[in-house]
């Protein structure tokens, strides 16, 4: 089965290559069955993967396949290979899993378009980008997969590019996606010219004995990295595509800016977590902005009235629990937060694009309410991934959050500051999300009559996959529970031989060791699910029970509530400091440096010899007497010299 | 016997006065006259050298030169005939065609 | 046989344009085929050699030495490596690509254009494959000449200023370079006793360090005016937007490359001290291209010369990657020259076929092309990608390789010039966001024609390179490396070798590390850089 792993990326680029060549000349029936079943089919080729894998020995769990020489120059060697690990194989299922279930979904989502065929190949195109990028072998290959999905990302958000903002915003993401890349780019270089590899395998071998751990050079190029990741991850400061990135149609929204590419920066810190581990520091500002993200995109997400809006806020805030946890070396919490979110999340966006569908595309929960009978496996499926995002025991959102939160406080690299920031989040989560339910489901049906009319509930082929995302995101915690329910972490353990062990290791005996610990671990999960319930009582009490506080509460705390609602301002703000200076300046160069100063200097030097000669000219005057006279002059001058130079 | 500087001084004076001749007359026939004077005074500088260091080579460029003048003579005065026909003056000041 | 290949493929152009000289000029339709099937024989000769091309020997390959005027030591001395044998193969299929596009936009004075397609081709491939100073300094002015015309006479509405300073420009440099030519002339005579211009053997005389500063200045410049390197680049835009199509993609594509092609074959072998001592200069002034350029095109109102300045950022990475001065620059840095031939002439034929609908370049007059012309929109769309240098097209391999040759000449370079990639972004996507996204607002553009199966043959083939030195360059690097080490390993004989600030490197435990007998050399050059 090894040799077939080229196949799980190769399939859906078949599906796009047969999408986008025929493009508009297929019925729409085979265009979706050749989506689906390239994705559902690598879908299948990596399930039968992880099996094989799982069969290895633990610390012998690896697949790799070369195919190609890609790039080779001098010592540069850069293979078009592909490698299976634990790590991998988590993330080409959730990819081709959740992948899958989207382009399902897609299909009786989109049905109405005119772009169909588009879509789909765009669909494909990023499916097989990203599972390039988690296959990779190679920083290189990855970076193919990195700049890969941005690229479909791009498009996608620019899917319905008629429309100025969606255009704008595709650009917008692209843009600074590159500037992460900007980032990505510099650290390979620097781990390149020190290890002399760009092999992963390579690199986390070599850089022990090559990098001084915590020396300058490491936490540099770790930085760097991680610059790509807040890029690619909508972490501050670079996380202003995302909310704007919802201008795509919702399938896309949910596949791509929820639960595959924006995790992306989380994978690839994951996948080079030695390097990290030789870098405290870069694992501090790791965590620091992780968090910092998580508290600032929840505020955020407080005062978003366009459904779509809240669940991107979310998302950039979730990525941020990520961060946090790869921060405190916590690495395979992050990727477990990572697999949950993306049921989840996933979950919240289709069900949302299910509303919207409902409300003939509109976005404004405060059109909506009262949804809840309309819609009830939208509405069901909906509640059970709010109640997983908010961590309400039982749900996949609370094994992955708790055990973040744990790492945060107990790690060596954790902070009492960070697990505040984090247990203060997800307070604010479970409140705006059930803002959400309540505004959307509940309460008066606040729509306009011709909007009301056309509300229905979603076709099978999108209410099939919402309740198979329903399932997982209820029962995909099970799979990582923590030590103190006395059950074995299978996620951790599967995860185990990639991740740089210590640390986890270290928490876990240290666990073992001192019974303290393990009361701590209760009371802090206790303190947070309690901090859960009183949001989701508040969120009740404002938006369900009481509306008229929510009401007066919004005008008190109006200033507060505009900066929020204006996203604190910050596009305005990198508008008037980075992107005017910059058109001014290139302005500047344009019509000053280059047309007067440089073009004007040889201009100006053509001219001075024009002038001059225009001078001169006049001694050419026509008359053979006055020529007769110089030419006499000039025998006089040339005799003179020989005459009196011969002296 | 004759010095030669006898010789030289007077070929210097008649290249200076043919010289003058060419600069202020505006006439073309006159300019023209004055360069055979010019041509002439040069003749006679080579005779004399010819003479005193009993060389031939003098004699023989003052053929050359001679021959010259003849051919220069006859295509000089055909030129000023035609621009006598068509512009009916031979004054030199009328042409500058060639200006800038 | 063998020594024929190149003479032919450098001059049956020409014959095609002397045949052509005989065909009445009114007789449009046999001399356009004729052209095309000149062009096409010409680049069937040039995929022979190609084919015939030992990709692992270094070295020259099929040399024809004849003597051409005994007397001064001039040579008909003709010789290919890996870089000009891409080089040779990136002209005659612009050149074919090119007759295919100026089918229809020609209509006045066809037989003197493609009678100037034809000797232009033949000077270019005459620059790559000269291995004589002399024979190389006749082609070089030889290819200005038609050059002229082209601008001059079939240009927009500013064509002869245009022209004339890309002409003043030209010649401005090559005079210097003349002057340095004969001066390297009469010190080899003085060093071996023999009057030559035979580039191999002036290569291995030894010259001192003040002469060479000012020869390579001298050579530099000339190349530098048509690289375009800041700030001798300002040629460049107007002769771009006032050429027609076709021009400007020969411009483009292929004479911007003799100025690299220049600096790789002349200046760094024949004056190795100076190439070390110009290093860090021409690096910065190749970084401030990549931005400026960047920034300038980011502010044009006009496709073609956002396009135009768009070269002078690409260009700029070239030249950075050159002078590098180690292997991944190099190599990063001749592939780059093809991929700028292959995306920027492109991207001037497509604008060159919006131009033909429109009559108009201004991109505030177009808007919404997606809908109306989807095929050009897929085209535009791929094409400025591998502008932008996206994975898996061309554009990233050879940029990554030159980003990566630079961060070791110099972190700093490495750092500055990579943020040339986040505006190319910028400038290419926002031009192509207001071109083809949008709605249509201007009613001449509801009824476009999408593109005719001429302009798609034109374009398939671009795309198909684009994808396949993306995804599969190793061929092409295969036979740019034994070059690139031979030129690198004549640098490293630099007598006082003083690579400034050299990136530190911890001893690199070398994968695959082959063993040339350049690598001697490169070795020498790696241990005084550290």
């Amino acid at each position: 089965m090894a040799e077939y792993l080229f196949l799980v990326p190769l399939l859906p680029l078949i599906g796009f290559l047969i999408n986008g060549l025929l493009i508009g000349r297929l019925p729409r029936s085979v265009v979706s069955a050749v989506a689906c079943g390239s994705v559902g089919l690598s879908l299948i080729v990596a399930i039968m993967l992880f099996f094989d894998l799982k069969a290895l020995p633990a610390d012998a769990r690896l697949i790799e396949q070369t195919l190609f020489t890609w790039i080779s120059a001098d010592i540069l060697h850069v293979n078009l290979a592909f490698m299976l690990d634990p790590l991998s194989a988590i993330m080409i299922l959730v990819v081709t899993g959740v992948g899958f279930l989207i382009h399902v979904y897609s299909v009786g989502y989109m049905a109405h378009d005119k772009c169909f065929g588009r879509y789909f190949a765009y669909l494909n195109l990023f499916t097989f980008s990203m599972l390039v990028l988690v296959l990779a072998d190679n920083f290189l290959l990855m970076f193919v997969g990195w700049e890969g999905v941005g690229l479909c990302s791009y498009l996608l958000i620019g899917f319905w590019y008629e429309k100025q903002s969606a255009s704008d915003a595709g650009k917008k993401a692209f843009i600074v996606n590159r500037i992460g890349d900007f980032g990505f780019l510099i650290g390979m270089f620097i781990i390149f010219w020190h290890v002399g590899s760009l092999d992963f395998a390579t690199v986390s071998q070599n850089a022990p004995m090559v990098f001084a751990a915590g020396g300058t050079v490491i936490t540099v190029a770790c930085l760097c990295l991680f610059v790509g990741a807040t890029g690619k991850s909508a972490q501050i400061p670079l996380y202003v595509w995302l909310p704007d990135a919802m201008e795509g149609p919702t399938p896309v929204s949910a596949l791509i800016h929820a639960a595959t590419m924006v995790t992306a920066g989380v994978y690839m810190i994951a996948r080079t977590n030695v390097l990290y581990m030789m870098a405290p520091d870069a694992l501090m500002v790791v965590a620091i902005v992780g968090a910092a993200t998580a508290l600032f995109a929840a505020t955020i997400g407080l005062a978003q009235n366009d459904i779509k809006r809240v669940l991107a806020y979310s998302t950039v805030s979730q990525l941020g629990y990520m961060f946090l946890a790869c921060g405190v070396a916590a690495f395979s919490a992050g990727i477990f937060h990572l697999m949950t979110h993306a049921f989840f999340k996933a979950l919240l966006f289709l069900g949302a694009g299910s509303v919207i569908h409902a409300m003939s595309d509109k976005q404004d929960m405060r059109e909506m309410g009262g949804l809840k009978k309309h819609l009830p496996i939208t509405f069901m499926t909906m509640l059970i991934a709010t109640l997983a995002i908010s961590g309400i025991p039982g749900f996949s959102g609370f094994f992955s959050k708790d055990e973040i939160l744990w790492k945060s406080f107990s790690s060596s690299h954790g902070h009492v500051a960070l697990w505040v920031l984090g247990f203060i989040t997800a307070g604010l989560t479970a409140f705006y999300m059930f803002r959400l339910i309540y505004l959307t489901f509940y309460g008066e049906e606040r729509m306009d009559a011709e909007t009301k009319k056309h509300i229905h509930e979603s076709p099978r082929t999108m209410t099939v996959p919402l309740m198979i995302l329903a399932v997982l995101s209820v029962i995909g915690g099970l799979v990582g529970m923590p030590h103190i329910f006395g059950a074995t972490n299978y996620f951790e353990e599967w995860l185990h031989p990639v991740m740089a062990g210590p640390p986890q290791e270290a928490a876990t005996h240290a666990l073992a060791s001192a019974g303290a610990n393990t009361s701590m671990e209760w009371i802090l999960m206790f303190a947070s699910v309690a901090l859960v319930l009183m949001a989701i009582y508040l969120a009740w009490y404002l938006y369900r029970k009481n509306t008229a506080a929510a009401g007066s509460l919004a005008d008190k705390l109006s200033g507060a509530r505009t900066t929020l609602a204006n996203k604190y301002y910050v596009d305005e703000f990198y508008g008037a400091v980075v992107i005017r200076p910059l058109i001014v300046f290139s302005l500047f160069l344009w019509k000053i440096v280059d047309v007067i100063i440089i073009d004007g200097f040889l201009n100006g030097l053509a001219s001075l010899w024009h002038d001059i000669s225009n001078a001169l000219r006049h001694a050419q005057s026509g008359r053979v007497r006055s020529y007769a006279t110089m030419f006499v002059f000039g025998v006089i001058l040339v005799v003179a010299y020989f005459v009196l130079g011969s002296n | 016997m004759v010095p030669i500087s006898a010789y030289l001084i007077l070929a210097a004076v008649l290249f200076g006065i043919g010289t003058v001749g060419v600069l202020i007359s505006r006439n073309v026939i006159v300019m023209f006259m004055s360069i055979e004077l010019m041509l002439n005074a040069a003749n006679m500088v080579l005779i004399a050298f010819s003479r005193a260091l009993s060389i031939a080579d003098g004699h023989v460029i003052v053929f050359l030169v001679l021959t010259v003048a003849a051919a220069e003579a006859a295509v000089g005065l055909g030129l000023i005939i035609m621009i006598y026909r068509n512009r009916a003056t031979i004054n030199i000041d009328r042409f500058s065609l060639l200006k800038w | 046989m063998e020594d024929l290949f190149l003479t032919i493929v450098t001059f049956f152009p020409l014959l095609g344009a002397v045949v052509l000289l005989f065909v009445p000029a009114n007789q449009h339709s046999t001399i356009k085929g004729t052209s095309l099937i000149v062009a096409f024989v010409t680049m069937l000769f040039s995929f022979w050699i190609y084919n015939r091309f030992d990709p692992v020997a270094s070295g020259m390959q099929f040399e024809v030495n004849l003597p051409w005027v005994q007397s001064l030591g001039i040579d008909y001395h003709l010789g290919i490596d890996g870089i000009s044998l891409l080089l040779i193969v990136l002209t005659t299929v612009l050149t074919v690509l090119c007759v295919i596009a100026a089918w229809h936009s020609v209509t006045e004075g066809v037989k003197g254009f493609f009678i100037s397609m034809l000797l232009l081709t033949t000077g270019m491939i005459g620059v790559f494959v000269s291995l004589d100073l002399f024979l190389f300094y006749v082609f070089w002015e030889v290819m200005l000449v038609p050059m002229y015309f082209l601008i001059g006479v079939w240009g927009g509405p500013r064509r002869v200023y245009a022209a004339i300073k890309f002409v003043l420009f030209t010649m401005f440099g090559s005079l210097l370079m003349l002057v340095a030519l004969l001066y390297v002339y009469f010190e080899y005579q003085a060093f071996a006793g023999e009057y030559t211009f035979d580039l191999l053997k002036i290569m291995n005389m030894p010259l001192a360090y003040h002469p060479q500063l000012w020869l390579f200045g001298a050579f530099a410049l000339a190349f530098a005016i048509k690289v375009p390197l800041f700030p001798f680049h300002t040629w460049l835009p107007d002769a771009h937007v006032q050429a027609p199509t076709v021009g400007s993609v020969i411009l483009a594509g292929v004479l911007l490359k003799m100025g690299t092609y220049g600096f790789l074959r002349i200046c760094m072998p024949l004056f190795p001290d100076a190439t070390i001592a110009y290093m860090p200069y021409i690096c910065i002034l190749a970084i401030i291209a990549i931005i400026y350029g960047a920034l300038v095109s980011m502010v044009q109102r006009d496709v073609k010369s956002l396009v135009a300045f768009s070269s002078v950022s690409h260009m700029g990475f070239v030249m950075l990657g050159m002078f590098s001065l180690n292997l991944q620059g190099v190599e990063g840095a001749v592939l780059q020259m093809i991929n700028h031939g292959i995306s920027t002439g492109a991207l001037f034929l497509i604008v060159g076929m919006i131009y033909e609908r429109r009559h108009t370049r201004m991109i505030e007059d177009f808007g919404g092309l997606a809908k109306v012309m989807p095929v050009f929109a897929t085209f535009f769309m791929i094409v400025t990608l591998s502008s932008i240098g996206l994975p898996f097209t061309n554009g990233f391999v050879g940029e990554f390789l030159i980003l990566l040759g630079a961060f070791k000449a110099n972190t700093w370079y490495g750092v500055l010039a990579s943020s040339g990639v986040i505006l190319a972004a910028c400038y290419m996507l926002w031009m192509y966001q207001r071109v083809v996204y949008g709605k249509v607002t201007n009613p001449k553009n509801q009824n476009l024609k999408d593109l005719s199966a001429r302009e798609r043959l034109v374009l398939i083939p671009l795309v198909v390179l684009i994808f396949w030195i993306g995804i599969y360059p190793s061929p092409f690097l295969n036979r740019i490396e034994p070059a690139a080490k031979q030129v690198l390993s004549h640098v490293g004989k630099a007598s006082t070798v003083q690579l400034n600030e050299s990136y530190e490197i911890v001893d690199v435990p070398v994968l695959g590390a082959s063993s040339d007998d350049a690598e001697a050399a490169l070795a020498e050059l790696e241990g005084a850089g550290r």
